[in-house]
């Protein structure tokens, strides 16, 4: 076991992993911010403005939205983040590092979490929407009182695989020079075939994955008012 | 006569455009007066859903007009109509409330929406509890309600803002007959105690006899006829009339035949005892052997409703009627060209 601890590859990872994480951790959570600034939005809009169900959106807007949204999730996130190296920058005045890396992150995740937003938002009803135009509910309350409160379970479900797929994204753009988890397996762990720090990045991603799976259900259970019947009988018990 | 509250002139409705354009309603009038139950009847498909959301503009006529109230709805802002609208409630069949409030918050949303303060609106919504019977569920989800209880926050919810309207669709279509006797009275009792008009949107006969006053007959998006229920029941005019006032099932053969030689009546049993065996006493103490041709009746808590399709001998036939005219709670009446 001290030789283990021994091991100069073994402690190099131990020095170099919590900056790693808090760079993997830091740079996800930015990106998905980012991106749910932009995508949530834009998947209230292409719920809302079908067929003017709710907004008034012109048809015409509404195919470029879909067009922009199916094409920027088209193209494969390694070739995306190459195109938007001059976008990062415009942006920021560099192309390389951790915070560079945001930026091709929040592009590919924008148009995703609007499709995830958009989704979880299907869900809804037609029916409670209508009753809601109804007792005359303007557009704004629909979108704020009835679609995101009603869908807010599932718009928590889709959060949580939002940021575990930034995640993943951003561990690719260890390739590209961003810092973190995957930068540490890419770089050191694949590249300079250090098998520890290889095994070491990785076992922490998952590690990761799991918990913001964990955090991310418990809560969209815990929000959820439909209960289901083996919970409430099992509330009644109590 | 009562002023109208509602009318619909010459309302067409079309949905999509040309091959596969549908006709969902052609020229369509209808009047309805303040303070009655008006029902909308017909088959699935009809145009009936479409007709009631024409008006609350839920859907905009293609042609026509909709006036409500006074005001000629067509001709509103989108904010004006968001504010009548909260005038005009509206229940449905598959109620449509809110999953993630509890039933007091669903009853204070429209006075959230009109900008009431939270206190009021919870204090008012306690009120409108008491009111459906519900006063001990504030706290519970719809999910954890029966169907009977959630559209009863369902009508809560719409009493919240004091519509002069009512409207219902098929609100009781998805609950069993006994919840559904249960609904319709609460409803009867709202038109009555609040003076609030109803319109009453149904594919069953059985929901129109129970509540409503006049009611209008839709067939394939087309008014086939409206009066008030009695004259329809007593002799429906249209075709679709017939349909939807002799129920299927009554094979036509037997009762050209029955009509050949028989007299058929139809007997309405208006909730008398049913311990009362009217056939048995027809034989018995009248003499007359009564054929049923066909039957829709229930027995609820002891008493009895529905209707009953009896071929009569043609001697006897006025004693028999004579007879079941004299019993409560039953009226009878002669079919004199019966065919199903």
């Amino acid at each position: 076991m001290a030789d283990f601890f021994a091991d100069p590859q073994v402690l190099r990872f131990l020095q170099e992993a919590p900056f790693a994480i808090w760079e993997t951790v830091y740079s996800t959570l930015i990106a998905t911010a980012l991106a749910y600034v932009i995508g949530l939005p834009l998947g209230v809009v292409l719920v809302a403005g079908e067929n003017g169900r709710i907004l008034k959106v012109p048809g015409p807007l509404m195919t470029a939205l879909n067009v922009a949204v199916n094409l920027l999730r088209s193209v494969p996130f390694l070739i995306l983040m190459v195109i938007v190296i001059p976008l990062s920058r415009l942006l920021l005045g560099t192309s390389v590092g951790t915070p560079a890396s945001i930026v091709p992150l929040v592009a590919a995740a924008a148009p995703f979490v609007a499709r995830i937003v958009e989704s979880s938002l299907r869900e809804l009803d037609a029916g409670v929407v209508e009753a809601a135009q109804a007792m005359g509910c303007s557009p704004w309350q629909i979108i704020t009182k009835v679609m995101l409160s009603e869908c807010r379970p599932s718009l928590i479900n889709g959060l949580t695989t939002a940021t575990i797929t930034i995640l993943s994204y951003g561990a690719m753009a260890g390739a590209i020079g961003a810092g973190g988890l995957g930068s540490m397996a890419l770089m050191k762990g694949y590249q300079r075939q250090m098998t520890v720090m290889l095994w070491g990045s990785v076992i922490l991603l998952v590690l990761l994955v799991q918990l913001i799976q964990s955090i991310g259900t418990a809560l969209s259970v815990k929000t959820d008012r439909r209960i289901n019947p083996t919970e409430s009988r099992r509330r009644k018990r109590k | 006569m009562a002023e109208p509250i509602i009318q619909l002139k010459h309302l067409t409705k079309r949905f999509g455009g040309g091959e596969n354009e549908v006709h969902a309603l052609e020229d369509v009038s209808i009047e309805v007066r303040a303070g009655e139950i008006f029902g909308v009847i017909g088959l699935s498909g009809a145009g009936k859903s479409t007709l009631v959301r024409c008006i609350n503009l839920l859907e905009r006529p293609t042609a026509g007009e909709v006036i409500v109230d006074g005001r000629d709805m067509l001709r509103l802002t989108e904010k004006e109509l968001r504010k009548v609208r909260q005038s005009i409630g509206m229940i449905f069949q598959s109620f449509n409330l809110l999953m993630q409030r509890t039933a007091l918050d669903n009853i204070c949303f429209p006075l959230e929406l009109a900008g009431a303060p939270r206190r009021e609106a919870v204090r008012r919504a306690e009120e409108l509890l008491e009111i459906v019977d519900l006063a001990g569920r504030a706290g519970a989800y719809p999910a954890q309600l029966s169907g009977g209880q959630k559209q009863r926050v369902a009508i809560a919810r719409t009493l919240a803002t004091n519509p002069k309207v009512l409207l219902c669709d098929e609100a009781t279509s998805a609950l069993d007959p006994k919840t559904t006797r249960d609904i319709l009275r609460l409803i009867q009792d709202i038109n009555k105690r609040l003076g609030i008009t109803v319109v009453v949107i149904t594919h069953e006969m059985k929901v129109i006899e129970e509540i409503c006053a006049r009611v209008a007959i839709l067939d394939h998006g087309h008014l086939a006829e409206t009066g008030t229920v009695e004259e329809i029941f007593a002799s429906p005019r249209s075709e679709a009339g017939r349909r939807l006032v002799y129920p299927d099932g009554v094979p036509a053969e037997v009762l050209y035949s029955a009509a050949d030689r028989d007299r058929v009546i139809r007997v309405a049993f208006n909730g008398g005892t049913s311990y009362q065996p009217l056939i048995a006493t027809l034989a018995i103490d009248c003499g007359v052997k009564a054929n049923i041709l066909g039957a829709d009746t229930r027995n609820i808590d002891g008493r009895a409703f529905g209707t009953m399709l009896l071929g009569l001998p043609r001697e006897g036939a006025d004693k028999a009627m004579t007879y079941i005219r004299s019993q409560k709670d039953i009226t009878v009446e002669e079919v004199p060209d019966y065919h199903g």
